[in-house]
């Protein structure tokens, strides 16, 4: 059997094992999601700084009132575009718990470059009977963790509307077109002008809802842009290291009958 | 042993008191091959070579990482956000796993069509099953380090296949938890047994090589090599063979570190393990979907587990039922249409069991796990006794020969040879 | 003749080709794996240690840590003071003026690590040997360093270092 055939071959069961277990892990997803063309996208996608920079905004001024970001360290921002010394004054207007001190107390202190964002609530108890019972999770890795990934982020943010007749809404559920269930703890979070970017952007809600999404997607995965451009790098290596080990190997092979 | 005459002095000391030179030239230089090995023989090094991946990531990895309930996934996210290259080493590891496995199935497919289970390689064989167990326990173990929902889930559900044991099954599901659920005990020994079983599987592979060296490699043709005319020295016509086959392989692996790292997971995966919920929908790693599907097929706990786990316990008989004396399937014209229904049912398996076990999915996994069983244990005893296999070849080298020109071309290309 | 020669050239030379690209490649591979047991980020990036010295009186020293190392803050005596600007030079091992090692004399602020083989040096305790020099003892191997912490007999090669600091206010520094 030849190189051909065994490209075939393996091509055959890759696309019929993968793709057979795609279905699996979107299962659930009766509703399409909306499709956006995110700009981190596709093997040269970046993330746009911008768009990023604003939903850092609408992350500080909306969602952080409930939802923590445990991985992301202030220093981590510079890759959105900021100075050192903007990311030391964003710092600075956190107040984060420090401790103990020389008397055995934990005490506030500004915030450094070094430090974590800080949680709106001490711990999920605390976050629970804040939020009548819900628990807002933490949106470092919110991305990477829903089915449906950027696209259903996207999607809940834009996805409240009015319940359908008919339905029954469970008390202090919220109806969402996009959320599996459709009932959801969370109130709609964006309203149209809820924040004022500082660009002068409109601050439509779909338009805060991308933002926000682009923001969370770096902030899941903040190497991401570095992964990529190795890639490239690495598959143009070993696409050009096969075809000298098949030079080589057929120039070996040669004298063989 | 043909001793092999080393032209650097120290290497000559060192060979004369310990004969590791000596010993490396006779198995991996000169030791003779068959000419006429495709493609599908790139698979063994492959494997192997994955296998070093494997242990190098898992090394680097667990520099970093603590097995510890409260830490273990942030010290994963750790390595993920703030270790020097800590994304690239755990994603080479996480799709290494799929790619190990891809190379070592396709592995044992090309091993039960060309007949490489049978008489003198049956132990050569039953190690490589083995080593395939051990790699599915090592697997199982590592996808509960990271403690995602998916870690804790597949632990407990895996675990929980144990209490089908009649009697003392719950006992043995306790003690293997050492505790009353999956919590830190059962990190704490799994993160143990992960670090351990690479190494044994490394073991075991030395024997599956010991053995393949005692009578060689297998080849297309399924027939013995008659003399030096049917082989060549492995280097540095298998060495460079293998070099260009391992570029070629790496550059898919690549394609899934770097730019779909994460299409072969679960993204309830990076949810931290809660024990009070359960996902909706629980999926092993593709890699275990057709055991999975075997599972779920039989509608009894204890005959579940059983069927899953006799699967793989056919393997280790396989050689005593096939029977037949030609080994390659290319001259065995029915054996042929039975395994490569056994192929696509290994794929309808793999996809079924990524599917909610309901309806038709149920009944397809039945009809799907009875044709496996079918094939071991009825199809191939009855063709050992019915099938007439067409003429073999008198030799490897008469075999290449022939096929390179046709009839016609066999004086003349004897006449070169002389 | 000249072709067979011809044909072995070029297959030497698609083979060191693919050898040296081999090679290549694998050195890059494996420099990723080095490099992770360099500091991490998160190491890197460690918060700086700030320090009130108002409640550290004259003679008295006191142990902070900073990047997980002990860092020694003596507030000096007049005496001390002289005697470490005192010194000539050329009796040091490690020659560094007493003025460039301190912000304000009072102050002294040294990384507490013997740069011998990096035990902690006794003398922070007034109880604690402190040398021939009245600075710093380490007991291990016999190094003595003087009110400047500057090496001054033993095996130690060079002088206990000074951190990167910053005074925020009268009595309060930053390290780091």
């Amino acid at each position: 059997m030849g190189i051909k055939s065994l490209i075939a071959a393996t091509a055959t069961v890759a696309v019929l094992a993968l793709g057979g277990t795609q279905p699996a892990n979107a299962a659930g997803e009766a509703v399409a999601l909306p499709k956006q063309d995110w700009s981190f996208n596709g093997i040269f996608g970046t993330v746009d700084r911008a768009a990023a920079q604003r939903g850092l905004q609408v992350y500080r001024e909306v969602c952080a009132t409930c939802h923590s970001l445990d991985y992301i360290a202030f220093r981590n921002l510079t890759d959105l575009g900021y100075s050192e010394d903007e990311v030391k004054a964003i710092a600075a207007e956190y107040e984060v718990q420090d401790g103990p001190n020389d008397e055995g107390e934990m005490f506030t202190r500004p915030g450094t470059p070094a430090d974590r964002f800080p949680a709106p609530f001490p711990n999920e108890k605390a976050a629970r009977a804040s939020n009548g019972g819900a628990y807002p999770p933490d949106l470092s890795l919110i991305v990477d963790a829903r089915a449906g990934f950027e696209d259903y982020v996207y999607g809940v943010l834009i996805g409240y509307e009015e319940a359908p007749a008919g339905v029954t809404m469970m008390a202090g559920m919220n109806y969402n077109k996009y959320f599996p269930g459709h009932q959801i703890a969370m109130a709609q979070p964006l309203y149209e002008d809820g924040v004022t970017y500082a660009d002068g952007t409109k601050a439509s809600i779909d338009q805060m809802a991308k933002d926000v999404t682009t923001f969370l997607a770096w902030a899941a995965e903040p190497n991401m842009e570095t992964r990529k451009r190795t890639g490239i790098a690495v598959i143009l290596f070993l696409i050009v290291l096969s075809g000298l080990f098949y030079a080589s190997k057929r120039k070996i092979w040669a004298d063989v009958h | 042993m043909s001793t092999a005459n080393f032209s650097n002095p120290v290497v000559r000391w060192i060979d004369h008191r310990l004969p590791i030179f000596s010993f490396l030239h006779h198995e991996a230089h000169e030791y003779p091959t068959p000419k006429n090995l495709s493609y599908w023989w790139n698979f063994g090094s492959l494997a192997g070579i994955m296998l070093v991946i494997m242990l190098v990531t898992g090394i680097t990895l667990a520099m970093h990482y603590t097995p510890h309930v409260d830490y273990a996934f942030d010290s994963v996210e750790r390595i993920m956000r703030d270790v020097n290259s800590g994304w690239l080493i755990r994603y080479i590891h996480m799709n290494g796993a799929s790619f190990f496995f891809i190379a070592v199935y396709i592995h044992i497919f090309r091993g039960l069509y060309y007949g490489s289970y049978k008489a003198p390689r049956e132990l050569l064989w039953m190690l490589g099953v083995v080593i395939m167990l051990l790699m599915m326990a090592t697997a199982f173990m590592g996808y509960v380090l990271p403690w995602g929902q998916m870690s804790f889930w597949g632990a407990t559900v895996i675990t929980n296949l144990f209490s089908a044991i009649p009697v003392v099954g719950d006992s043995i599901v306790t003690w293997l938890w050492g505790g009353f659920s999956v919590d830190n005990p059962t990190l704490n020994r799994f993160f143990a047994l992960h670090y351990l079983l690479p190494f044994v599987i490394f073991a075991v592979v030395v024997l599956h090589i010991v053995a393949l060296h005692r009578f060689g490699s297998n080849n297309p043709l399924g027939i013995d090599v008659k003399g030096p005319q049917d082989t060549i020295p492995f280097h540095p016509y298998y060495t460079i063979k293998d070099m260009f086959g391992l570029a070629v392989f790496l550059i898919p692996f690549c394609g899934f570190v770097f730019f779909a790292p994460n299409f072969l997971g679960h993204p309830d995966n990076y949810i931290p393990a809660n024990p009070l919920v359960t996902p909706a929908y629980i999926v092993p790693e593709w890699y275990f979907l057709p055991f999975y599907a075997i599972l779920r097929a039989v509608p009894d706990k204890l005959l579940g587990v059983l069927a899953m786990f006799g699967a793989i316990a056919v393997l280790f008989i396989l050689p005593w039922l096939d029977r037949s004396p030609v080994r390659s399937g290319k001259f065995r014209p029915v054996f042929k249409i039975f395994f490569w229904l056994l192929f696509l049912d290994c794929i309808l398996l793999t996809w079924l069991g990524g599917k909610p076990a309901e309806g038709v999915y149920v009944i397809a996994a039945r009809f799907a796990t009875a044709y496996y069983f079918f094939y071991f244990l009825i199809a191939l005893p009855l063709l050992s006794i019915f099938e007439t296999p067409k003429p073999l070849p008198k030799s490897i080298s008469e075999s290449v020969l022939g096929g390179a020109g046709g009839p016609a071309a066999a004086p003349a290309a004897a006449k070169e040879k002389a | 003749m000249a072709e067979m020669e011809e044909g072995a050239t070029r297959r030497d030379f698609i083979n060191v080709a693919s050898g040296a690209v081999g090679a290549v490649g694998a050195a890059a591979a494996v420099w990723p794996f080095i490099n992770q047991m360099n500091p991490a980020a998160d190491t890197l990036a460690l918060a700086s240690t700030e320090v009130d010295l108002s409640a550290i009186e004259v003679g008295m020293s006191i142990t902070v840590v900073w990047r997980g190392k002990p860092v020694f803050i003596r507030h000096r005596t007049e005496e001390e003071i002289k005697e470490a600007e005192a010194v000539d030079l050329g009796d040091l091992p490690d020659p560094t003026p007493d003025a460039q090692r301190v912000e304000k004399p009072e102050w002294l602020i040294l990384v507490g690590i013997c740069t011998h083989l990096g035990c902690v040096p006794l003398g922070q305790k007034t109880t604690e040997p402190r040398g021939d020099y009245g600075g710093w003892f380490c007991p291990c191997h016999g190094s003595h360093y003087d009110t400047s912490g500057r090496i001054r007999k033993g095996p130690a090669p060079a002088n206990l270092p000074v951190p990167p600091y910053a005074f925020t206010g009268d009595a309060a520094i930053r390290i780091g």
